[in-house]
């Protein structure tokens, strides 16, 4: 039986230098999952995936890759735990930083 | 301990050269990630869920004070002001930047440290009991022969492009304090009949999704013949390990495959063959580098010290430290101490810029400028005078670092888990800190005794759950996060592994489940002399399943 369920997906990635997870928002790229395009269609969602490439090529992001994503009320959201993690930004835990409270500037 | 000699930091110097040109190159566009994969992980540095991570080097997990200076330095510097360190002694930053690693790299050689062969499938930084040189019960120190193992194995040109990563392990005691018999190659330095030194070589052993207990290939190898019989694995091997499949490229798969026997024969005629050439160990070099391990000048001092046996009379929650957290040094006067690095509700082997340096100012001031990392994730300060403990225990506490638990539940050796890992299916940290809280109360945790409680957030298992008393190994399920029992495991040299318990439970059951196989253990063990291992061989899997499924179920129907 032919499954009509609607996938929705965006492409995430890596910037090069510091490996955060970044979400193309159909123009640029942005750190913030909820910014992430949300394409409803294959064809649509590969050709973003494929306009990525680009990106690679001027050494700004690393490894794009689509992702499911689940619409609610207040927007995408992700459907794994590792992309739940990833769009946070950070351990799920409370990190003991010690008395560091930022890089040291150069 | 072992100090660089020109060619060490010649080519130490000129390695970080070459990766900072590397890293130049990417930035550049000359090279494509595809390129560049293999030469950054080479030099340690992988790609993870939220930014880079860099894997440094500790050979055999020994550290000096300014070492650790150091480590502190980057992990404020390039860092997060934290560290962590792994279960294969080496230490880990969660979050560097790519265009920041080769000033990382050159910090590292100012002292004598590096990322070379911590990761790709290359012979990987060697490991060793980390109470190397004052067990009393060792026949040799170890490091010695680890530190002969690191020079021959640092960038040899015939084993750098292995069918898979190779981790080699040496103990020279009985008591197996270094999981060694988990490792491709394990080495327990031994004595003949003669009361000649030598190797007894375990080889094929490993964990991953075919855990398998390294068998005893050769009961005695001479310490001569040491380096040679090590190429000979290491060749027949890179021959016929397999490339084809990842899942089956280890030297365990081999091993089994043509049987210890039939891999021992073929070993033996390669040696044969090559066990008289420059592979022969002389001992002029052996005597060199053993020069770099003599003992500290450590003082004559009583056995009996009237103000420590005071102290540990007068204050129960010092005497418990002392009991958890320090051991018999082979020298009267001076005890090893163990810092956990596993206080209630922490990451596991997580350390802050701030305790590394309070740890390397205790190294100088109580234990001869020495530190250890340990495989269970903690730290260990070697020679502490009986005398100084209590003034030092007092500023441990004041760091966090006092948590007496080695050994016990709330000593959990944890892998990164989905937290940080590329790899991972599960998070480990957070269960680790749940549990940890749960056995929060030292009392507690001294009255159940000895259990080792390991994590692996995937069937890589970098968090040694087969071999864990009680073992966890963390699986996805449709995206969502499970976690599998296994009970029975051991690291030690009563080794096993570990039998599945049952269907996987999930995030919020796996801490009540622990805790009803626990409360099993203590319902069932013969007394408080009858380890969590050995009423688990006693009685077999059976009641504790009954158990922890039973008391699961009567909880989900209240919760309904």
């Amino acid at each position: 039986m032919a499954n009509d369920r609607t996938v929705h997906q965006m492409v995430t990635a890596q910037w090069l230098l510091g490996g955060e997870s970044i979400y193309w928002t159909g123009s640029a790229w942005s750190e913030s999952f909820a910014e992430g395009k949300v394409y409803a269609d294959q064809a649509a969602a590969d050709a973003a995936l494929a306009e990525a490439d680009a990106f690679v090529k001027q050494r700004k992001i690393v490894g794009p890759y689509l992702i499911e994503v689940e619409m609610d009320a207040t927007g995408p959201q992700p459907t794994s735990a590792r992309e739940r993690i990833r769009a946070a930004h950070n351990a799920t835990f409370a990190i003991d930083h010690g008395s560091w409270s930022g890089r040291i500037a150069d | 301990m072992y100090r660089y000699d020109q060619f060490d930091a010649t080519f130490v110097r000129e390695r970080t050269a070459q990766f900072s040109g590397q890293v130049a190159r990417r930035l550049a566009g000359e090279l494509t990630e595809e390129e560049f994969r293999p030469l950054r992980l080479k030099n340690g540095l992988y790609l993870q869920l939220h930014a880079y991570m860099l894997r440094v080097a500790i050979p055999y997990g020994e550290l000096s004070s300014q070492q650790m200076r150091k480590l502190a330095y980057i992990a404020r510097r390039y860092d997060k002001g934290y560290g962590h360190f792994t279960t294969r002694q080496n230490i880990q930053y969660n979050w560097p930047r790519l265009d920041d690693v080769p000033a990382i790299l050159a910090h590292l050689a100012e002292v004598e440290m590096h990322a070379i062969q911590t990761s790709g499938n290359c012979i990987r930084n060697v490991t060793a009991d980390h109470f190397a040189g004052i067990a009393a019960d060792e026949v040799e120190d170890p490091r010695i022969w680890a530190e002969v193992i690191r020079q021959w194995s640092t960038l040899h040109p015939e084993f750098s492009y292995l069918p898979r990563k190779f981790k080699i392990c040496l103990i020279a005691s009985e008591h197996d304090r270094a999981a060694m018999r988990t490792h491709d190659i394990g080495l327990r330095i031994v004595r003949n009949a003669k009361g000649e030194l030598g190797f007894a070589f375990y080889t094929g052993g490993g964990q991953g999704r075919t855990p398998i207990i390294g068998p005893l290939v050769k009961d005695f190898v001479a310490q001569e013949d040491l380096l040679s019989y090590l190429d000979a694995t290491l060749r027949v091997y890179n021959m016929h390990g397999r490339r084809d499949n990842i899942y089956k490229a280890r030297i365990k798969i081999l091993v089994q495959a043509l049987g210890a026997e039939e891999f021992t024969r073929q070993v033996d005629e390669e040696w044969l063959r090559i066990k008289d050439s420059v592979l022969k160990l002389p001992e002029a070099e052996v005597a060199r580098i053993r020069r770099y391990f003599a003992p500290p000048d450590y003082e004559k001092l009583p056995v009996y010290v009237e103000s420590f046996e005071d102290k540990k009379l007068s204050d129960p929650d010092f005497a418990r430290w002392i009991r958890a957290n320090t051991h018999d040094h082979k020298v009267d006067g001076y005890r090893i101490v163990s810092i956990s690095l596993k206080p209630v509700g922490a990451a596991p082997g997580d350390i802050t810029a701030d305790q590394m340096d309070l740890v390397a100012d205790l190294a100088d001031t109580y234990s001869f400028g020495e530190i250890r990392a340990t495989h269970r994730q903690n730290l260990i300060l070697p020679h502490v005078r009986q005398q100084d403990l209590f003034e030092m225990w007092q500023k441990l506490q004041g760091v966090k670092l006092a948590e007496p638990n080695i050994d016990f539940v709330g000593d959990i050796i944890a892998c990164p888990g989905l937290d940080y890992c590329n790899l991972a299916n599960a998070r480990s940290i957070p269960v680790a800190q749940r549990i940890s809280r749960r056995f929060s109360d030292p009392k507690r945790q001294a009255e159940i005794g000895e259990l080792r409680l390991n994590i692996s957030g995937c069937i890589n298992a970098c968090g040694h759950h087969h071999v864990g008393h009680i073992g966890i190994l963390g699986v996805d399920k449709k995206g969502e996060e499970f976690y599998q029992v296994t009970l029975g495991g051991s690291s030690a040299e009563d080794i096993s592994l570990g039998k599945i318990l049952g269907p996987a439970f999930s995030y919020d059951e796996i801490t009540d489940a622990v805790e009803a196989v626990v409360d099993t253990y203590l319902d069932l063990r013969t007394g408080p002399a009858e380890r969590f291992i050995d009423t688990y061989r006693r009685t077999g899997i059976d009641p504790f399943k009954e158990k922890v499924y039973g008391s699961l179920k009567e909880r989900r129907s209240a919760a309904e």
